[in-house]
């Protein structure tokens, strides 16, 4: 029976091939026979060599990832209308990897009994169906699954071979196939690789392609005085074009572009000159498809118009930190690297949410990373933790300017959740009234903590106090950190109180030096890196760094640097600290990739003998720190 | 003649003493194995005495997973009609929605649910509602142990002093912490998926804690 559900499932459904193939009766059909599967992030939907399911899925909702078990390698991710698990049933075989959800996910698990007479009647949706068993491109997935980057159909693939690599496609460059007429005026073929913010346009003859021009040949031909603006395009284009069938794998591409020493190609159904153009294929296009280069993903990242085409950037970027770490290049610079990408996604965030606000902001503002952001120690998705500071305005238009600020905020953590920070628990976020105020309302807030350390405020200080602008007015943040500088100055009884903070973390080992680990809930039995570990060294640079006075540096590792600079006589022990800090983060960053977590919990029966000891000899240096916070703060009250 | 003051259960009609039987079987405690009714109502307004039920929408979660074709959702013609409350469910008293008439929309509903526990937002609201509905029909009120995604919602969060935890949490509010589509908002049975959605990841951020059996979302 046809109810509010099955409607929503078939509006979902025919938004995606081959669903969109289908009448829309068949359609409603189909879809109240479905099943809606609810999946917690890392529990597994079928595993190799099960038998078929009586469904296959399509993603509502969140993201699955194919592997096979015995290398661990992801194959293939599937996102948002993605289908997985129907060629097996198709075929009668059982699965051959296993599908596990990447992130919380909701699945439509749809009858095979119904599907299947619905693919042999209806020829488009068979079509499909071959095509993609065939090429390999993209839904259903098979033992050689190779990347390849094109398909008849327009959806770019979303593989890329061998490298390991996550890499689902944010740009959408089979979309911006520009074709022209010979007979177009330069002037205007021009124009239109300007509007369009493309490197080439197709010249083509019925459809077919006769020629190419490119931003080089604008430039050597006309701009050189060589022909007239008021030239047409079968002048200055280059003949014949070099083509490529739709079917290319990177590789093949990459060697195509060296060997004619070109940075488009022009792809067609067969390859030939004498079919249709499919698709444009740009250097750029290939580099952001391999997905390792930073330079890269940051002009992807900007390029982004979307949230929704954030995302898939991300998943590019941990491939990128998976790399890095695997070709274990510095913790320093990949941790620099990294923030930076991230940074820029939150900013590009940010862009998007104000454009779609419309009203532009009443009086400037800065958006604020706070915690492990704002020190730029967060590699992996973690929560978000932020704040906004916005200029003082008229007491009568405060609650205005508020509101204005609330909405915005709401916009952008959302948009934040969207690409993979979740929410923070605490609720320590610029949507979050307490954490979106004027300037003077936080020296205020800011003022109350120090004045009246508490646990709690001490808690917030050291939360907040590690805060670095990612978008917006500096001048805010400077302004601010000056009052907590000088409010800390008349009132340094609060550095005896974050020193006794930084000294309550649980301790990482037992009095026989074994790992302590926690006692009950999903984490029972794992050691708690973050807060057994991390956070000593991280809240003793804070106190240590804030008496001196010294701001702008909220990186762990860095803080203890400078204070090494600072204080010879303690040089080595800072230094051991500035090195434990390093470890320590790949070391979660590195347990968190391998498990798609947070990394904080780690199963030590996972950990190499060799790991154990490197991680117990950061112990050791914790304790000194903590004895040295602790006798310099005390005798500071004496 | 007799009998008129001295009603029994035996008395009740066929339907009821169906769903009754049904609590003899035990409900299993494994909150991936039991069965879930997730349920919501549209009603003519908030008034247990004057105002009456005008959709039924509800819906299984077994194993987190919701059949479709299993859905319930009927609507009921009603002589009472709430203007106000129109504008939000967009039910019209002469609309072209086929209606059933409320004695049968119970009778089919009992038999739908049977033992089941309940899953509801604000669901002493609907329950009650319903129960008036048995009471017009001469019947006791609702057997099924309920829950409500409003409460449930409380248990997740942090024990902290910065949360201020609110008494009440909206459809709405849950349905934006959770980005959940507010689609088929005010449609019994759209509600009643949002509802079930909320629930589902509920559920998984309390096991994130500890072990969650039946008994400790009761507690």
């Amino acid at each position: 029976m046809k109810n509010t559900i099955s409607q929503r499932v078939a509006d979902f459904l025919k938004n995606y091939p081959p669903f969109n193939e289908l009448k829309n009766i068949a359609l409603e059909q189909l879809s109240e026979q479905v099943s809606i599967v609810y999946k917690e992030k890392g529990s597994v939907i079928f595993t190799e060599k099960e038998a078929g399911h009586a469904f296959f899925y399509i993603v509502h909702k969140g993201a699955i990832s194919l592997h096979k078990k015995s290398t661990d390698a992801i194959i293939d991710m599937c996102d948002e209308g993605d289908i997985f698990g129907l060629r097996p049933l198709m075929a009668n075989e059982n699965y051959e990897l296993e599908a596990k959800a990447h992130e919380e996910s909701i699945l439509y698990a749809i009858p095979i009994t119904l599907f299947k007479p619905l693919a042999l009647e209806n020829k488009a949706v068979g079509n499909f169906l071959i095509e993609s068993f065939a090429s390999n491109t993209r839904n259903p997935y098979s033992k050689i699954h190779r990347g390849k980057l094109y398909s008849e159909a327009t959806e770019p693939s979303k593989e890329t071979p061998g490298i390991g690599l996550i890499d689902v496609q944010p740009v959408q460059f089979s979309k911006k196939i520009a074709i022209c007429s010979p007979t177009t005026t330069v002037k205007k073929i021009a124009e239109l690789m300007t509007k369009k913010k493309i490197g080439s346009i197709i010249i083509a003859l019925d459809k077919l392609p006769v020629g190419i021009i490119t931003d080089k040949d604008l430039r050597n031909k006309i701009v050189t005085g060589k022909f007239p603006i008021t030239a047409t395009a079968d002048e200055i284009m280059t003949s014949p074009v070099i083509t490529y069938p739709s079917s290319l794998t990177i590789t093949q591409a990459q060697m195509a572009m060296m060997k004619s020493n070109i940075s488009h190609l022009c792809l067609t159904e067969d390859g030939t000159p004498n079919t249709k153009v499919v698709g444009m294929l740009s250097k750029h296009d290939i580099m952001v498809s391999l997905g390792n280069n930073p330079a890269v993903l940051i002009k992807a990242i900007k390029r982004a118009k979307k949230i929704k085409h954030l995302k898939p950037i991300r998943h590019s970027v941990m491939g990128l930190l998976r790399a890095y770490l695997q070709g274990n290049i510095p913790m320093t610079l990949i941790s620099k690297i990294i923030s930076e990408l991230n940074d820029a996604c939150m900013k590009q965030v940010i862009k998007i949410s104000l454009e779609k606000i419309k009203n532009p902001p009443p009086v400037k503002f800065a958006w604020l990373a706070i915690g492990s952001q704002g020190r730029s120690e967060q590699m992996l998705h973690t929560d978000q933790d932020n704040a906004l500071i916005f200029e003082d305005v008229e007491e009568e238009l405060l609650p205005k300017t508020t509101a204005y600020f609330l909405k915005l905020s709401q916009l952008i953590t959302k948009g934040l959740n969207d690409i993979g920070y979740e929410y923070c628990p605490a609720e320590m976020m610029a949507s979050n009234p307490k954490w979106c105020l004027s300037l003077s309302e936080w020296k205020k807030s800011t003022s109350h903590w120090i004045i009246n350390p508490g646990i709690d405020e001490v808690l917030l200080s050291s939360i907040f106090f590690d805060y670095n602008v990612v978008y917006g007015e500096n001048k805010l943040a400077n302004e601010l950190s000056e009052h907590i500088f000088y409010t800390v100055k008349k009132y340094p009884i609060f550095f005896l109180h974050l020193a006794k903070g930084a000294l309550q973390n649980p301790s990482p080992t037992g009095f026989f030096r074994q790992f302590l680990v926690e006692q009950d809930g999903d984490h029972k039995d794992t050691f708690d890196v973050k807060s057994r570990a991390l956070r000593p060294l991280t809240d003793a640079a804070r106190v240590l760094i804030l008496s001196h006075y010294i701001k702008g540096i909220n990186n762990t590792a860095e803080r203890f640097e400078k204070l090494a600079e600072l204080e010879p006589n303690n040089k080595e022990i800072y230094l051991a600290c500035s090195y434990a800090s390093k470890a320590l983060l790949k070391f979660r960053t590195k347990q968190g990739l391998s498990n798609n977590s947070s990394g904080r919990f780690i199963a030590l029966n996972d950990l190499t003998k060799e790991e154990k000891i490197k991680l117990k000899r950061t112990f050791k240096t914790i304790k000194e720190i903590q004895e040295l916070v602790m006798h310099r703060f005390q005798l500071k009250v004496m | 003649m007799f009998n008129f003051f001295k009603k029994n259960k035996k008395e009740y009609p066929d339907y009821w003493n169906t769903y009754a039987e049904t609590f003899k079987n035990p409900i299993s405690q494994d909150v991936d194995a039991t069965s879930f009714i997730v349920l919501d109502t549209e009603t003519t307004g908030f008034d247990y005495v004057s105002d009456r039920i005008l959709c039924i929408g509800a819906l299984e979660i077994r194993q987190q997973t919701i059949e479709i074709h299993k859905a319930f959702e009927v609507y009921i013609q009603q002589d009472v009609y709430g203007k106000e409350s129109a504008k939000i469910h967009g039910i019209l008293k002469d609309g072209v929605i086929p209606k059933i008439s409320e004695l049968e929309a119970l009778q089919l509903f009992l038999r739908y649910l049977g033992n089941k526990t309940i899953v509801a937002h604000h669901a002493f609201f609907d329950i009650n509602m319903i129960n008036k509905a048995l009471a017009r029909q001469g019947l006791p009120p609702l057997k099924n142990n309920y829950l409500d995604t409003s409460n449930l919602y409380k248990k997740t969060l942090l024990k902290s002093k910065f949360i201020t935890k609110k008494e009440q949490y909206s459809l709405d509010e849950l349905a934006d912490k959770f980005s959940i589509s507010k689609k088929d908002r005010h449609t019994a049975l759209g509600d009643a998926y949002i509802t079930a959605i909320i629930f589902l990841k509920i559920i998984t951020k309390l096991k994130e804690k500890k072990e969650v059996t039946l008994s400790i979302l009761f507690q």
